[in-house]
């Protein structure tokens, strides 16, 4: 089997953002540029989630979503405040192949089965936010992090199997933009107990950790941001774009370079990878007519 | 000279399955794509996409109900091309066993059968297959679909069945998940069908839909 890296671009505004511990937000560019350059790179699905969608409500997103799905040619997911079947259908209209949902299904675990039923177990990606607790045991959150909800995220993840979803999206709260290395046993334990696709996320901050979270983690996929997002800044001139006043811009101008992310990319990724065993789909060469 | 309209592609709209990225596929090499559940649509059409995800008897239950099966046979019996992608590959054959036992088609003899979830290890694969692998070429592909295609070029699946037609000489490709070695394409005549998304799976892919035009063109000039 081989696996997927997938870029994921949290969206605030018009904006791909970025933050720790889903706080602090900063602006990093335009997301369709983003998505541009990761489907070049070879990049094996893209993941949007709107950062504040369970928030504020709708916002920009499904125009970004129409026009990255008009020429990125490889499955893309959408997730951030769907809180129905009519929400799912409107974003998949706009271009998406799959919705990421939570909040939603947390408060009603039925909405996992309807909206399986009604678009297909391989369209629903249950997105689970864990917070490990001192004691060991790990909480699902909701809200982009900022909700407790008491339920348990291992008998959350087995439900959510149950009931239909076609993959699960793991990201472990603690980790998250830390760059400290993915949640190992938080993976692995959800990964061993569901039949379905994990895709594993939050706290890569070098190569090696993407590594462990498939070898220790079995993780199916990996989900990426900051690992890439401020290598591929460097490729984007962030200058050419024309940034609204919404959003902490100081990050973009200084160009920081931040120690506790690796400078790397989706080629070196799946080069490193594949020199250890792990299978990958490699980028090919567009045909200069297609 | 009176101008032509764009050659015209019926997506089958019936209730399941990203029918966006296929309409999209479609467009970005200039064919214009219809999604739609109407017969007369379907018909007038110059080509018609089979597509879908999901269980394979709430498919069939809704083509039936749509009353979609009848138009969908006289397409493949007629020169039009018919595609069928991934379920909708499925849906062309026999019987499926997902679920109990549910009739297809019927318009390619053969079963629908379940990926096995375990490798040569032994160890547990998960099923479905989520992702990207590999196709391998079991018969040339010049003149088809695939024309242009390297072997063993990467394509992007999501299924737990794949098919099992009766007459091997209609397969294009093959791909491998743990030990099930399987068909991935198929061509018959007019009918192409895959278990893989060529919407979805990169630059590469989108030759499929090229290839789609240029046989559609020939036949209208």
């Amino acid at each position: 089997m081989n696996i997927r890296i997938i870029p994921r671009l949290d969206i605030k505004g018009p904006n791909l953002v970025k933050g720790i511990h889903f706080e602090g937000l900063r602006v990093l560019g335009k997301p369709e540029r983003f998505a541009r350059y990761y489907y070049e790179q070879g990049a094996d699905e893209l993941i949007y989630l709107d950062a504040v969608a369970s928030l504020y409500g709708r916002n920009s997103l499904l125009e970004i979503v129409e026009r990255t799905a008009r020429d990125i040619f490889i499955p893309l997911t959408v997730g951030g405040g769907l809180r129905s079947v009519e929400d799912i259908r409107i974003v998949l209209r706009a271009g998406a192949d799959k919705v990421s949902i939570n909040t939603a299904a947390i408060g009603r675990p039925e909405f996992i089965q309807e909206a399986a039923k009604t678009f297909g177990s391989s369209t629903i990606v249950v997105s689970i936010e864990a917070i490990r607790r001192p004691d060991g045991t790990y909480e699902a959150y909701v809200d982009y992090g900022r909700q407790r909800t008491g339920v348990d995220a291992f008998a959350w993840a087995m439900r959510a199997a149950e009931l239909g979803a076609g993959e699960l999206l793991v990201t472990s709260i603690n980790k998250e933009g830390t760059g400290k290395g993915f949640d190992l046993e938080l993976t692995r334990r959800i990964a061993e107990a569901v039949p379905i696709p994990v895709i594993a996320a939050g706290g890569a901050g070098k190569i090696s950790d993407v590594h462990d979270v498939i070898a220790q983690g079995r993780a199916d996929a990996v989900c990426l941001a900051s690992l890439l997002h401020y290598n591929a800044l460097n490729h984007l001139r962030a200058e050419d774009d024309d940034y609204s006043q919404e959003g902490n811009i100081e990050f973009l101008r200084q160009r920081v370079r931040l120690s506790h992310i690796q400078d790397t990319s989706l080629p070196d990724i799946k080069a490193f990878l594949e020199a250890r065993g792990v299978g990958c789909r490699w980028r090919q060469p567009a045909p200069a007519n297609a | 000279m009176p101008e032509r309209k764009a050659l015209q592609v019926a997506v089958v709209d019936y209730g399941l399955g990203n029918l966006y990225s296929v309409k999209q596929a479609c467009e970005h090499v200039g064919l214009g794509a219809a999604i739609t559940s109407s017969k007369q649509e379907i018909l007038c059409s110059d080509a018609v996409i089979l597509p879908g995800v999901g269980a394979f008897g709430d498919a069939m239950a809704s083509l039936r109900r749509l009353d979609l099966t009848g138009v969908i046979r006289d397409i493949a019996l007629s020169a039009k091309p018919l595609l069928g992608i991934c379920l909708g590959m499925q849906l062309l054959m026999t019987e499926s066993c997902e679920f109990g036992r549910h009739q297809g088609l019927g318009i390619i003899t053969g079963t629908v059968e379940r990926l096995q979830s375990s490798d040569k290890g032994g160890r547990r694969l998960k099923v479905p297959q989520v992702g990207w692998n590999h196709i391998w070429r079991v018969r040339e592909w010049t003149g088809t679909p695939l024309g242009g295609l390297g072997d063993g070029d990467f394509m992007y699946f999501v299924h737990s069945y794949y098919v099992s037609p009766a007459d091997t000489g209609m397969i294009l490709s093959v791909s491998r998940y743990g030990v099930t070695q399987f068909c991935s394409s198929l061509q018959r005549r007019n009918i192409f069908a895959c278990q893989f998304h060529p919407e979805r799976s990169g630059q590469p892919a989108l030759r499929i839909y090229h290839n789609l035009k240029a046989l559609l063109e020939k036949a209208v000039s």
